[in-house]
C-alpha cells in the first residue's frame, strides 16, 4: 500500500476535495434561504410586488444552489463509513448520533418544506406558505448545529471515555458533547459567516443590474432594494463573524495550540509580559521559519490569543516537544511531526480574514453609494462606473471563499490529528479498501464535480443576469385568483 | 426488550420507509422513457406526459430520499460497526449508487431550467438511469447483508468487487427494480389524469407480473437459506398483497392497487430483516465473525438517547410529511403543464429579454 501516494493521503484528498466543495453551496443555502424569507415577509408586510418580484428571482437562484448542496451532502453522510472505517468504529458512539439527529430534525425539514415552498405557491395559503420557507431555513440552521457538535468533538473531544477493552471511545455526556466550548464559538461563527454569504449573494447580483445601463428605470427601485438588503445583512452578519472570530481564537488557543501557533508560524515562545506581534503579510523560507520581510502588527497575536496584549504565547517548537512526550506512548497517537503545513495554516488564516473584511468594506461602499431616499439623483451614482461591476463580481467571491478558506485552516490546522490527542488521521483510515479503490473514487467524484460546478455556474450566471420576472407572471400566487388549471410557479 | 432490538427494528423501519417512498420515485423516473412517449394521434405529446410524471414525484422526491440519510446515520449512531463494515466492504457498488443519486438529483433540479430539447434530452438520461441503478443495485446489496459476505476476525470485508455479483444477489436486484418500476407505473396512475393514467395501469400490470414471478423465486431462496418461520409468514403476506394489489389496479383501483405494492414492499423489507436477526452481517468466513446487534451496537447510553430522539421526532415528521402528500394529493392532468414555458424557465436560444413592468 505504501508508494508515493498511499490510500491514507488519497482519502484525505477525496474528503478535502468533497467537503470543500459541499462547503461552497452550504453557505449560500444557508444565508440566501434567510434572506429570500426576509424577501417574502416585506412583500406580505408591504404588498409591494418589488418585494415579490425579489422573492421569485433569488428563490430560483436558491434552488440552483440548493440542489448541488443536497447531491454534494449525500457523498458527506456515507463517506465516513467507506474511506474511514476504523474512525467510525472508534467515535461511533459519539459521532453518529449528532449525524443521525441532523438527518432526522434538519434534513426531513428542509427537504419536505422546500418541496411544500416550490409547489405551494398559490396552493396553501400565503402565511403558511410564507413559515415553509423559514422552516427551510431554521432546518438549514439546525443542520449546521448537529454537523458542527460532531466536527466540535473532533477538534476538541469531551463527553466521553476510552473504553479500556475496546479500544474505543464511548458517550458520558451528551449534553457536553452539544455544549463543548469549541462548538458555542463555532455555531455563531459559521452561521453567521453564512447570512453574510447569503447577503454578499443579493448585493452582487442586486448590484451588478443596478449598474447595468440596460435595466429598465421602473426595474431600478427594486435592485435598490435588493442591494440594500443584501449589504446590510453583509455589515450585521460581519459583525457577529468577527466577535465570535476573536472568541474562538482565544477557544483554540485552549485546546489546540499548535494550532494558533501555526496560524502565525510562530516558533519560539513567547512570555508573559512582551506580547506577540501579529504579521499581516510575511515572506519567508517555505515553512515560514526563516522571515525576510513582514507587515506585522505589536502585541495583537498575543490579544487574539489570550485576551491580553503581553499575554504568553506557546511557540511550535515547545509544543511539538510537549507532544511528543505525552503521545510517543500509543499507536493511535503517535506521531514524528504534530506540526501542521505552517504555510498554509498561515495563509488561509489571513486570506479568510482579509477576504471577510473586503466584503464588508464593499458592502459599506454600497450603502454609502445608495443613501439617500432612492430618488432618479442618487441612481445615477452607480451609472457608468465600471468600478460598481467589479464591486459586484468580486463582493460575489469574498465571503464565499472566506468560508473556505475558514474550513482548510480548522480542518488542515487539526492535522495530524483526527481526534484532536486521541487519534491521528493515519490510523482512521479504512483498512480494507484498496488504494484502487480509493483513487477510482477519487476520480469518479472529481470529474462529476467538475463537470457539475460548470453546469451550476452557467445557470447561476443566466439567470442571475435575466434578472427578475415581471410580476404579471405571479398574480398566479394570489389563491382567489387561481385556477386549478394554473401551471406550477417552478415545475420541472 | 433490549435497546439493541429495538434500534434493529428502527433501522429496518427506516429502509422500509426508504423503499416504499422513494421506490415509487425511482419507478417513475426510470420508466420516463416508456410512459412518457407522445400519444398516438398527437394530442398530447411526449414532453406533456414527462412533465405530468415529473410533477406527480416533484414535491415528494427529496423527502422520500431522506429516509436513506437518516438510515445512513442511525446505522452509524446505533450500530458503529455495521457502518463501517458495510460502506467500506461494499466500497464500489456505493459508489455507483452516490454517483446515480447525484446525477439524478442534478436531472430533476435542471430539467426546467433550459428551454432546450437537448438539454431536456440529456437530463431525462440521468433520470432514468440515476432512478434505474439504485433500484437495481440495492436489491443486490441487501441479498449480500441476508446471506452473508466474507467478514475476517477484524470485522473487514475481504470478499472483493465481483463477490458481490453473485446470481442470487442480482435476482434481488431484478427483483426490486422490477417491484419499483410497478410501484412506480401505479403512482403515475394514481396521480395522473388522461392516457397516460391508463397506459401506466395496463403497464404495472405486465411488469407486476413480472415482478411476482421474479420476487417469489427470489424470497423462498432467500428464505429457505435463512429464514424462519416469521420471516416466511412475511414474505407470504408479501406474495398475497402483490397479487391482491394487481388484481385491484385490474379492476381500475389504482388506490388500492398502489396501497399493494406498498405493502408488498414494507413486507418483503421486513422479512428480510427478520430472517436476518439477530446478525446484521453474517460472516460465511465463520459464525463466530458476524457481525451481530450486540457486538457492532453502541453503548446502552448512545442507544438510549437516540432512542428518546427517535421516539419524540419520528412521529412529527411522520405528520409532515404526511401533509405534504395531502397537499399535493390531487392528480396532474395535461392541461396543467403550459404548453409554452412558462417564466420558469430561460430559454436557450434567445437570452431573455428584461421587461419592464
Ligand atoms: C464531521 C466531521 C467534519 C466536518 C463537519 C468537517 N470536516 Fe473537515 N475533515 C474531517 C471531518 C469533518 C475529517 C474526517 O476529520 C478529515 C478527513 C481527513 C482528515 O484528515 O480529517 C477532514 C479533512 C478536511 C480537509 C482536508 C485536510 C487534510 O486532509 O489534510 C479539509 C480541507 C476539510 N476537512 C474541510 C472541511 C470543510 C470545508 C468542512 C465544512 C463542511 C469540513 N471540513 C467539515
Ligand atoms: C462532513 C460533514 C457533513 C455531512 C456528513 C453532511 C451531510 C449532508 C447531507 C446528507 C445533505 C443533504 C440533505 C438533503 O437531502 O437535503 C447536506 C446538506 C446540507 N448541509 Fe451538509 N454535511 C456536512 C457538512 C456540513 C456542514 C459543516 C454544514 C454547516 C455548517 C452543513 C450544512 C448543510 C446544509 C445547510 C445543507 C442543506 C442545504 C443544501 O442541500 O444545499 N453541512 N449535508
Ligand atoms: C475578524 C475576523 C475573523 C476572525 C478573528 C476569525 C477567527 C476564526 C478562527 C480562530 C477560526 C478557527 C476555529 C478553530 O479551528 O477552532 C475560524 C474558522 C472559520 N472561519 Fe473565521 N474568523 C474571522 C472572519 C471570518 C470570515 C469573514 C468568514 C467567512 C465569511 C469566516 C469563516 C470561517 C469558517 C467557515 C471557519 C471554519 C469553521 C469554524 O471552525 O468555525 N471567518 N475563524
Amino acid at each position: 500500500m505504501e508508494g508515493p501516494l498511499d490510500a491514507v493521503d488519497l482519502a484525505r484528498w477525496q474528503f478535502g476535495i468533497t467537503t470543500v466543495y459541499h462547503y461552497f453551496f452550504v453557505p449560500i443555502t444557508i444565508g440566501l434561504s434567510l434572506l429570500v424569507a426576509i424577501m417574502q415577509t416585506r412583500w406580505m408586510q408591504t404588498r409591494d410586488p418589488q418585494w415579490l418580484r425579489l422573492t421569485t428571482f433569488f428563490g430560483k437562484l436558491f434552488t440552483i444552489n440548493f440542489a448541488l448542496g443536497l447531491v454534494t451532502g449525500i457523498v458527506q453522510e456515507f463517506q465516513f463509513g467507506m474511506n474511514w472505517s476504523d474512525y467510525s468504529r472508534f467515535v461511533g458512539d459519539i459521532f453518529g448520533a449528532p449525524l443521525a439527529i441532523e438527518a432526522l430534525l434538519a434534513f426531513f425539514l428542509e427537504s419536505t418544506f422546500l418541496g411544500l415552498w416550490l409547489f405551494g405557491w398559490g396552493r396553501i395559503p400565503e402565511k403558511l406558505h410564507a413559515a415553509c420557507i423559514w422552516l427551510v431555513h431554521i432546518g438549514t440552521v439546525l443542520s449546521a448545529f448537529f454537523i458542527l457538535a460532531a466536527n466540535s468533538f473532533m477538534q476538541n473531544p469531551v463527553g466521553y471515555a476510552i473504553n479500556q477493552q475496546t479500544g474505543r471511545a464511548e458517550l458520558t455526556d451528551f449534553v457536553a458533547v452539544l455544549t463543548n466550548p469549541v462548538q458555542l464559538v463555532t455555531f455563531p461563527h459559521v452561521v453567521s459567516a453564512a447570512w453574510m454569504t447569503g447577503g454578499a449573494f443579493v448585493l452582487a447580483f442586486s448590484l451588478w443590474h443596478l449598474w447595468r445601463d440596460r435595466t429598465p428605470a421602473a426595474d431600478r427601485p427594486m435592485y435598490r432594494k435588493g442591494a440594500k438588503l443584501g449589504a446590510w445583512a453583509v455589515i450585521v452578519a460581519a459583525i457577529v463573524v468577527m466577535i465570535s472570530g476573536d472568541v474562538q481564537g482565544k477557544v483554540m488557543t485552549d485546546v489546540q495550540p499548535m494550532k494558533m501557533a501555526a496560524a502565525e508560524g510562530l516558533y519560539e515562545d513567547v512570555p508573559e509580559g512582551v506580547g506577540a506581534p501579529f504579521s499581516i503579510i510575511t515572506v519567508g523560507t517555505l515553512d515560514g521559519r526563516e522571515e525576510i520581510w513582514a507587515v506585522t502588527v505589536p502585541k495583537l497575536l498575543s490579544y487574539l490569543a489570550t485576551g491580553s496584549l503581553e499575554g504568553a504565547v506557546e511557540g511550535i517548537d515547545h509544543i511539538q516537544e510537549r507532544y511528543e512526550l505525552t503521545y510517543a506512548g500509543s499507536e493511535l497517537t503517535a506521531a514524528e511531526d504534530y506540526r501542521p503545513v505552517i504555510p498554509v495554516t498561515y495563509w488561509s488564516f489571513r486570506l479568510m480574514m482579509g477576504l471577510g473584511f473586503a466584503g464588508m468594506a464593499i458592502a459599506l461602499a454600497v450603502l454609502w453609494a445608495l443613501r439617500g431616499r432612492g430618488d432618479e439623483h442618487d441612481e445615477t451614482r452607480l451609472v457608468g462606473g465600471r468600478l460598481w461591476a467589479w464591486a459586484g463580481a468580486l463582493v460575489l467571491f469574498m465571503p464565499l471563499l472566506a468560508n473556505s478558506f475558514g474550513w482548510i485552516f480548522t480542518e488542515m490546522g487539526r492535522q495530524p490529528w483526527l481526534v484532536m490527542g486521541l487519534m491521528t488521521t493515519q490510523t482512521g483510515v479504512s483498512p480494507g479498501t484498496t488504494t484502487a479503490e480509493v483513487l477510482t473514487s477519487l476520480v469518479v467524484f472529481t470529474l462529476l464535480y467538475g463537470a457539475l460546478a460548470v453546469v451550476e455556474v452557467g445557470l447561476t450566471l443566466r439567470y442571475g443576469r435575466a434578472g427578475a420576472e415581471p410580476v404579471e407572471a405571479d398574480a398566479s400566487y394570489d389563491p382567489a385568483r387561481r385556477t386549478d388549471d394554473d401551471a406550477f410557479v417552478f415545475t420541472y | 426488550m433490549e435497546l439493541t432490538t429495538i434500534w434493529f427494528i428502527l433501522i429496518a423501519v427506516l429502509w422500509i420507509g426508504y423503499f416504499v417512498l422513494e421506490g415509487f420515485d425511482y419507478g417513475v423516473g426510470a420508466l420516463l422513457p416508456v410512459l412518457g412517449r407522445d400519444e398516438a394521434g398527437g394530442a398530447v405529446t411526449g414532453e406533456t406526459r414527462r412533465r405530468q410524471m415529473l410533477g406527480a414525484i416533484g414535491p415528494f422526491w427529496d423527502g422520500n430520499e431522506v429516509w436513506l440519510l437518516t438510515a445512513g446515520g442511525a446505522t452509524f449512531a446505533a450500530f458503529p460497526h455495521w457502518y463501517a463494515t458495510l460502506f467500506s466492504g461494499f466500497y464500489l457498488p456505493l459508489l455507483l449508487i452516490l454517483v446515480a443519486l447525484i446525477v439524478r438529483g442534478i436531472g430533476l433540479e435542471y430539467r426546467g431550467k433550459v428551454d432546450s430539447t437537448t438539454w431536456r434530452q440529456r437530463m431525462d438520461l440521468m433520470i432514468v438511469a440515476g432512478s434505474a441503478l439504485p433500484a437495481l443495485l440495492w436489491g443486490v446489496a441487501f441479498t449480500n447483508i441476508v446471506r452473508g459476505v466474507p467478514i475476517d476476525a477484524e470485522m473487514e470485508y475481504v470478499g472483493g468487487f465481483w463477490n458481490l455479483l453473485n446470481p442470487v444477489a442480482l435476482l434481488g436486484g431484478l427483483v426490486t427494480l422490477t417491484l419499483f418500476l410497478t410501484h412506480g407505473a401505479l403512482f403515475v396512475a394514481l396521480k395522473t389524469d388522461g392516457q397516460i393514467r391508463h397506459d401506466a395501469r395496463a403497464l404495472a400490470l405486465r411488469l407486476g407480473t413480472v415482478a411476482a414471478v421474479l420476487a417469489v423465486a427470489w424470497l423462498t431462496v432467500m428464505h429457505l437459506s435463512t429464514g424462519n418461520a416469521a420471516s416466511w409468514v412475511l414474505a407470504g403476506l408479501a406474495a398475497v398483497a402483490l397479487v391482491a394489489g394487481l388484481a385491484a389496479a385490474r379492476g381500475g383501483r389504482e388506490g388500492w392497487g398502489f396501497a399493494g405494492t406498498f405493502v408488498t414492499i414494507a413486507l418483503a423489507t421486513a422479512s428480510l430483516f427478520v430472517a436476518l436477526f439477530p446478525d446484521v452481517m453474517p460472516s460465511t468466513l465463520d459464525a463466530a465473525w458476524s457481525l451481530t446487534v450486540e457486538n457492532a451496537a453502541s453503548t446502552q447510553k448512545t442507544l438510549g438517547i437516540m432512542t428518546v430522539v427517535a421516539v419524540v421526532f419520528t412521529p412529527v415528521v411522520l405528520l409532515y410529511q404526511a401533509w405534504t402528500y395531502w397537499t399535493f394529493r390531487r392528480r396532474i392532468s395535461g392541461h396543467h403543464i403550459p404548453t409554452e414555458v412558462h417564466h420558469a424557465a430561460v430559454t436557450d436560444e434567445t437570452p431573455r429579454p428584461v421587461s419592464a413592468s
